[in-house]
């Protein structure tokens, strides 16, 4: 079958044939070197075209068995296929007193697009991302090879994989370390903040107290009040830290969603009076200081208690431009929320996190600074916009996320990885005619 | 690749010395430099073309390209997209004609509707094929509002038109579940090198604005757009006169 496929922000269509294969018949489909490549792909969270095929093929999520060892040490580690959601991950792992030890702001995505992407969490100042908790991989390579790689095999294969994108092969099953936790829960530290500059030096100066950390900013409040925000941070709760329901289900794992947009409606809900609306009453309704125990899903995940969220953007869809820079770089942080602002461009809170040191990934996009995040009804008046941000993030030093990215150019993108010719070069070596494919390579001529 | 912003990697021009493609070709290069094939007959013309693009930053292609020689048409398709994907292609080639002329002498009647008709159903049917095997592409067709309900002073012009655009209309939807997606752009009278010398019409317009139309239709993947906007509104009363009346309107 042929079906149209976009990314979350639901931009670019193209058609790609889906295919269906379990792990061991991955190796032939790489073999018969399909017209126009393959690609992996998961649940498609990824924004743009990350996970997309035009004219070729594309593998449906790869299912099968979740298993979890315990060292002597107790140190706990989780073997699962690639195709295996973060959302049934979190069940298995709940069961057995453990977390996954790094969640982004859905639990709907893949353990292979996590690799993929080296996606990043709240607890990424502390933790590091999803490429450092891995302790191997199975992959198969262009040639039809299954390696088993990781950082102490094959570390070179390793980590181009990590944050590669999907482009150095198909990974089939990967294996992780759990974190052990105390319950279900989160005790959760939630302060208003007026303005950036002190957001930013609370974040400095105490995120490293907590596990995780985030912050949310009203990205349409302008002068004094630009920046205003509401900070949160949290641990995992012990059970002596639970009362009420909590307490009588300690390990309850978090729910499918329960509401959903069922249709898209055609203008899109997302405009500048109705983003300023609920930014304002967001605002409000946060407690100006106070500590709280909330489940799992409404700490790291509020999005998913709405399935299809991204329809509410209408027809034309929408972006997600996630930028970090050095830490040495915060005036180009301000300056970016500056020109957001002052554009008027209606963005539903964006995230602003403190990231920790970066890893080996040829192209993960973590490093040690500011990353912020915000999403914004597509549409051609962007163009100029991201030009003008992109130039600021280049000389700042920083770069954008490529599971976030929809329209990067080659050279801009140049600019902000660079070790992306180093990447290049392993994937001529590791796929010299091109097997693994997708539209993000050809967009950014990976 | 198209981004999500709706801005190309490349572009064919297929008819590339026209006044409204090279407005598009100058809209595109506002997010820098992209690679433009530029189909035209060969001359002094195409060759100010590709380095007005060239000043402006494109890689510039150029290629041989005859309306009338249908069976030239697919390979030279083919020849274009040997640099890489089509991304969106401008099918922008037409003749105006005497209208006059254009159904009492039988060879411009004949070279009228091989121009405007065959030449667009060939190339057409060529590009089909190329997008089909990509998986993406965005095919502008230039149509004129003429062909929306021809009239008595440029009938044959018209007609040739409005086989064209129905032609374009539903190639989109054919292409549509093989991840292709056709524009077709109906401007009223359009100020250029085609129409220079005739009276302008009311709500007339320059190639400005249809390359304007045309960068925003590909965006917002829009499958009809008119130019002005105003126009579909005025068309779409006109459509409903009566013929004794409509005869006697001063169009």
């Amino acid at each position: 079958m042929t079906p149209l496929l976009t990314g979350w922000g639901r931009t670019a269509p193209t058609a790609a044939t889906l295919v269906e294969a379990s792990a061991a018949e991955v190796p032939t489909l790489l073999r018969e070197h399909p017209r126009r490549g393959v690609i992996a792909r998961g649940l498609g969270r990824s924004y743009g075209d990350a996970a997309q095929n035009a004219g070729g093929t594309v593998l449906a999520p790869i299912t099968g068995p979740t298993t979890i060892v315990r060292a002597a040490d107790g140190s706990a580690l989780v073997t699962a296929a690639a195709g295996t959601s973060l959302h049934d991950l979190m069940g298995d792992l709940l069961a057995e007193r453990l977390f996954v030890p790094v969640t982004p702001g859905t639990r709907y995505v893949t353990v292979g697009g996590a690799v993929a992407a080296d996606i990043h969490g709240k607890n990424h100042h502390r933790d590091g991302s999803f490429g450092d908790q891995v302790v191997s991989l199975d992959l198969v390579t262009a040639d039809g090879q299954l390696r088993t790689v990781g950082p102490d095999a094959d570390p070179a294969v390793f980590w181009a994989t990590v944050g590669g994108m999907g482009l150095t092969g198909v990974v089939t099953s990967v294996t992780l370390r759990a974190l052990p936790v105390g319950s279900a829960y989160v005790t959760v530290h939630t302060e208003r903040i007026a303005g950036l500059d002190a957001l930013m030096r609370t974040m400095r100066e105490h995120d490293d107290d907590h596990r995780y950390s985030v912050a949310w900013i009203d990205t349409l409040a302008r002068g004094r009040a630009l920046g205003r925000s509401v900070l949160t941070r949290g641990d995992h709760a012990t059970a002596a830290e639970l009362t009420g329901a909590a307490a009588r289900h300690p390990w309850r794992p978090p729910q499918p969603p329960r509401l959903t947009v069922p249709f898209t409606p055609p203008a899109g809900l997302v405009s500048r009076p109705t983003v300023r609306v609920f930014n304002e009453l967001w605002f409000r309704k946060a407690p100006r200081d106070r500590v709280g125990v909330e489940s799992i899903a409404s700490f790291f995940h509020p999005l998913d208690l709405v399935e299809s969220w991204n329809r509410l953007y209408g027809r034309g869809g929408l972006v997600q431009y996630q930028l970090v820079v050095p830490d040495t770089a915060e005036a180009a942080l301000t300056e970016a929320l500056r020109l957001l602002s002052d554009a008027g461009q209606p963005s539903f809170l964006a995230v602003l996190k403190r990231f920790g040191p970066g890893n080996p990934g040829l192209l993960s996009f973590p490093m040690p600074g500011w990353t912020l995040a915000l999403d914004l009804p597509a549409g051609p008046s962007l163009g100029p916009l991201f030009r003008t941000l992109d130039q600021l993030v280049v000389e700042a030093g920083g770069r954008l996320y490529l599971a976030k990215d929809s329209r990067l150019s080659p050279e801009t993108f140049d600019r902000m990885y660079e070790r992306a010719d180093e990447f290049r070069k392993l994937r001529r070596e590791l796929d010299p005619h091109g097997v693994l494919q997708s539209d993000l390579a050809r967009r950014l001529h990976l | 690749m198209l981004n999500a912003l709706g801005e190309p990697q490349s572009l064919l021009l297929l008819g590339g010395t026209s006044d409204i493609a090279l407005a598009v070709a100058e809209k595109y290069a506002a997010g820098g430099g992209i690679r433009v094939v530029l189909a035209a007959r060969p001359g002094p013309r195409r060759a100010a073309a590709a380095a007005r693009l060239t000043a402006l930053g494109h890689t510039v292609e150029e290629l041989d390209f005859e309306a009338t020689d249908t069976a030239s048409h697919p390979a030279l398709v083919t020849q274009a997209a040997a640099g890489g994907d089509l991304d969106v292609v401008l099918v922008a080639f037409g003749v105006l004609g005497d209208e006059e002329e254009a159904w009492q002498n039988h060879d411009a009647a004949v070279r009228l509707a091989e121009v405007n008709y065959l030449g667009p159903v060939s190339v057409g049917t060529a590009l089909a094929r190329q997008v089909t095997q990509q998986g993406h592409g965005v095919i502008v067709f230039l149509s004129s509002v003429a062909g929306e309900r021809v009239r008595r002073s440029n009938f044959a012009y018209g007609a040739s038109k409005a086989g064209a655009d129905g032609f374009y209309l539903g190639l989109g939807e054919a292409l549509r579940e093989h991840g292709g997606h056709v524009l077709v752009v109906r401007p009223g009278f359009v100020h250029t090198k085609m129409t220079e010398g005739r009276e302008a019409a009311p709500l007339s317009v320059g190639p400005e604005d249809v390359a304007n139309a045309v960068v925003a239709g590909v965006a917002a993947r829009k499958e009809l757009v008119w130019v002005p906007a105003a126009m579909r509104f005025v068309m779409s009363g006109l459509r409903h006169v009566p013929r004794p009346l409509f005869r006697r309107l001063p169009l």
